[in-house]
């Protein structure tokens, strides 16, 4: 029988080494003979997929995963090919990517940045995931933009909206297809002096984080602009629910439109509490008061239920779209699914092929040449028309949807109607006009 | 003076919720001695029981419509609710449309039902434990029963409106002499507040003035005694657990088409119903519905743009500000008896 001579000192001093060795993370460390982070080898590559799985977006992340398992399984050629075949690059053959097999895993965001990034990395490191993608938050999408670009891996963001991802913290591995603030704005304030004349009176509450700061710039640029006056722009907490004592002021305050900066949950109990305290019944400076939500979901609409009825908003695609690439997507989708995507649904297929099709073009799974192949690549049969991904800040610029709550809806997801699609030129805007900088492509090992 | 009294108004409603579930919150731990973090998620259930008979009332069967596409270009698929052939369009609009008040018949059996099952089931195991223990339980349980909420009927909110008689709003400003438009108040916020009013005072007189509240009560004060006198008192207070319950539940319904439920609104509102049964004082009844008003009102007053601009942030703190100042200046709470807690 062996005797172990455990003692206090030798306990510790093997504890210490060996926890330093488990928590120092190897694709920060680690000397590999890889020449790019996860560098593929076998006959398959990992794709992973990092959208809220639990938390209040978790309904959003379902639709986002159904979209990526749709992609994932038109990639190796099954089911109807969806958007392959309207796509106008046509470097994907359903074989895969390089004619190696596409495998998934997937993470929780939990739509909280740390969570997100301990997901984003476990598949990273554990998981050997080469490309990461997804999420429904700009906070989440800034933190796992800037962990993508530390770990050599590229970031195709999901729903993400602030400026910012794009702008001051646009990182050179990340790319979003998703609109932005400033884009909303843009596309929102002719289709608002049209609607309510340029003399009118704004009220905006702002959620209290990135985003609705972003938004609610964005807007009230915009409407100034064509002559709107902002009266007040009060910030409301992020965890609020009874948004009653913000917006009983508003009246008051001699305002005549109320500007909800506010998405998912916030942006369902504004709009509920407003359409509650009679808001739109009334006249204010001899107009109808009216109420604008600057970014809409079908998802959060739904939320919101009657309460969306002929307000105004933005959306990045809407399955009513007729286009060959929305209706071969809502066709592919909705024959799987049995109900239509969602807009995150689709920004997330979408980016999924996109960096396939790159993959493809270049040659390469290094992210370096990932990266050049989309910068600055046009394409189109995606759902949004004629596309670029701008090569200076690795954002896509197309048309945007400016939409109306439905009055008479034929079913529960069928609650939005297409007012305008604003042409890519008017939602256009300087790179440099949001700071922050690109910084150089990292391939990881 | 409009904005102030605007913000009275806002705070009652807010403080009817917060009431409600702290009157809740003491019965159960005046009676039972334990500490539930688990009656936010019973106010949720309560919520999700308006839902649930929404659902129920409208359980369709579906027509065909020829003349009508779906989103994929076939025929559109309508549904029509059975209570549309039972009663007609007109009448079972009614009905669906009344789902809401129709709601609290349901959810009173349902709420004291799941109260009798879990103190039974769970929480009358942990009466001898520490308040820690008893603390992680029942947060534990109310996560087990957001997580089956969730499963059930998915993680965003569910539009769950009032009656079409009660949507829009009263102008209280216009009726005062002020002018039209300045305090404006939603009908079913004066309901949510009526209603909650009528419960407190329910809950009261039943307490107050039924021997089985007598009983209750002496209990309450002194639990050795009452079952030496041979009641069993256990029996009473279990059921006094369901009645908790179920103050929850109704408050969850009724603030339904306040906001549309989700499946973590009751966490929402624990942590405040929490320091309004310690501001109030930890067992005192009266001392919950005082501090649940007070609470409301000042979280109300905090929000406005005038105090924001001179103490940003003040909404997000202002509750445990003075539940603060309240402890320092009156340890046991605003009404709480010496000796509660503080062994």
């Amino acid at each position: 029988m062996s005797k172990m001579n455990l003692t206090r000192r030798g306990v510790l001093k093997t504890g210490a080494i060996a926890g330093a060795g488990v928590a120092a993370p190897t694709i920060f460390t680690a000397q590999s003979a890889a020449a790019f982070t996860n560098e593929p080898t076998g006959s398959s590559v990992t794709l992973g997929f990092n959208v809220p799985q639990t938390g209040p977006y978790a309904d959003e992340g379902a639709d986002e995963l159904r979209a990526y398992e749709l992609a994932v399984e038109h990639l190796n050629g099954g089911g109807d090919g969806g958007l392959m075949n309207t796509f106008s690059s046509k470097a994907l053959q359903g074989n895969g990517i390089m004619g190696k097999k596409v495998e998934y895993v997937t993470g929780d965001t939990q739509t909280k940045s740390d969570a997100a990034r301990a997901s984003a990395r476990s598949m990273i490191e554990k998981d050997g995931a080469v490309m990461i993608t997804g999420g429904s938050s700009s906070g989440v999408a800034v933190a796992v933009q800037a962990l993508c670009q530390e770990a050599g891996v590229i970031f195709m963001a999901g729903l993400t909206h602030s400026n910012d991802t794009t702008g001051k913290d646009k990182k050179a591995n990340g790319f979003r297809h998703f609109f932005n603030s400033y884009m909303s704005g843009a596309a929102l304030a002719p289709i608002l002096a049209n609607n309510y004349g340029t003399d009118r009176k704004a009220y905006h509450l702002t959620a209290d984080y990135n985003w609705g700061y972003t938004t609610e710039e964005a807007v009230r640029t915009s409407t100034e602009a064509m002559g709107w006056e902002t009266v007040a722009a009060v910030k409301t907490p992020l965890t609020q629910t009874d948004f009653s004592s913000y917006i009983a002021p508003v009246l008051q305050s001699g305002a005549d439109v109320l500007v909800l900066n506010h998405y998912g949950g916030n942006m369902v109990n504004s709009l509920t509490n407003a359409v509650q305290f009679g808001l739109r019944d009334k006249l204010v400076n001899n107009k109808n008061f009216e109420i604008v939500v600057p970014l809409y979901s079908r998802l959060m609409a739904k939320g919101a239920g009657a309460n969306v009825k002929g307000i105004f908003g933005s959306t990045n695609w809407h399955w009513s779209l007729q286009d060959e690439g929305s209706k071969a997507f809502v066709k592919s989708f909705g024959t799987k699914y049995g109900f239509p995507p969602s807009q995150a649904a689709h920004t997330c297929y979408v980016q999924a092929l996109l960096y396939a099709d790159a993959v493809e073009r270049a040659g390469s799974f290094n992210p370096c040449a990932v990266a050049e192949a989309l910068e600055g690549f046009e394409f189109d049969g995606m759902g949004n028309g004629k596309t670029l991904y701008r090569a200076e800040d690795h954002q896509c610029f197309k048309d945007v949807l400016v939409v109306k709550g439905k009055e008479n809806p034929t079913s529960e997801f069928d609650l939005l109607e297409i007012v305008e699609v604003t042409p890519t030129s008017q939602v256009t805007y300087d790179a440099s006009i949001f700071g922050g900088e690109l910084g150089s492509c990292n391939p990881g090992a | 003076m409009e904005a102030i009294i605007l913000q009275i108004l806002n705070g009652l409603d807010k403080g009817s919720a917060y009431a409600l579930i702290a009157l809740g919150l003491t019965l159960i731990f005046g009676t039972l001695g334990v500490v539930n973090f688990a009656h936010g998620a019973l106010f949720m259930i309560g919520a999700f029981c308006a839902v649930t008979l929404s659902r129920i009332l409208t359980i369709s069967h579906t027509v065909v419509d020829e003349t009508q596409k779906d989103f994929l270009g076939n025929p559109l698929k309508v549904d029509v609710p059975y209570v549309y052939d039972w009663f007609g369009e007109a009448a079972g609009n009614t009905i669906i449309d009344w789902a809401v008040p129709l709601s609290i018949l349901f959810a009173i059996p349902v709420m004291i039902a799941i109260g009798v099952i879990m103190e039974r089931g769970l929480i009358k195991h942990f009466y001898k434990r520490p308040h820690a223990d008893q603390i992680l339980v029942t947060f534990g349980l109310a996560i087990v029963l957001q997580e089956i909420i969730k499963y059930y009927y998915g993680a965003n909110p569910i539009p769950t409106p009032a009656p079409a008689a009660f949507k829009g709003s009263f102008d209280f400003g216009a009726m005062m002499g002020f002018d039209p438009n300045t305090i404006i108040y939603p009908y079913w916020r004066i309901i949510y507040f009526a209603f909650a009013a009528v419960i407190i005072g329910a809950v009261f007189a039943f307490l107050q003035f039924t021997t089985f509240g007598m009983v209750v009560r002496a209990g309450m004060a002194d639990r050795e005694t009452v079952q030496l006198l041979g009641i069993n008192i256990d029996r009473r207070f279990t059921l006094m657990f369901g009645i908790a319950a179920a103050v929850a539940g109704l408050a969850g319904v009724m603030y339904t088409p306040i906001n549309s439920p989700n499946y973590h609104m009751g966490m929402d509102f624990l942590v405040l119903s929490f320091v309004v049964v310690v501001v109030g004082g930890m067992g005192s009844l009266p001392g919950a519905v005082a501090a649940g008003f007070l609470l409301g009102i000042l979280e109300s007053f905090a929000s406005m743009r005038e105090v924001l601009a001179v103490l940003p942030g003040l909404n997000q703190i202002i509750i445990y500000l003075v539940a603060i100042i309240i402890l320092l200046t009156r340890p046991r709470g605003l009404m709480g008896r010496k000796g509660v807690m503080e062994d």
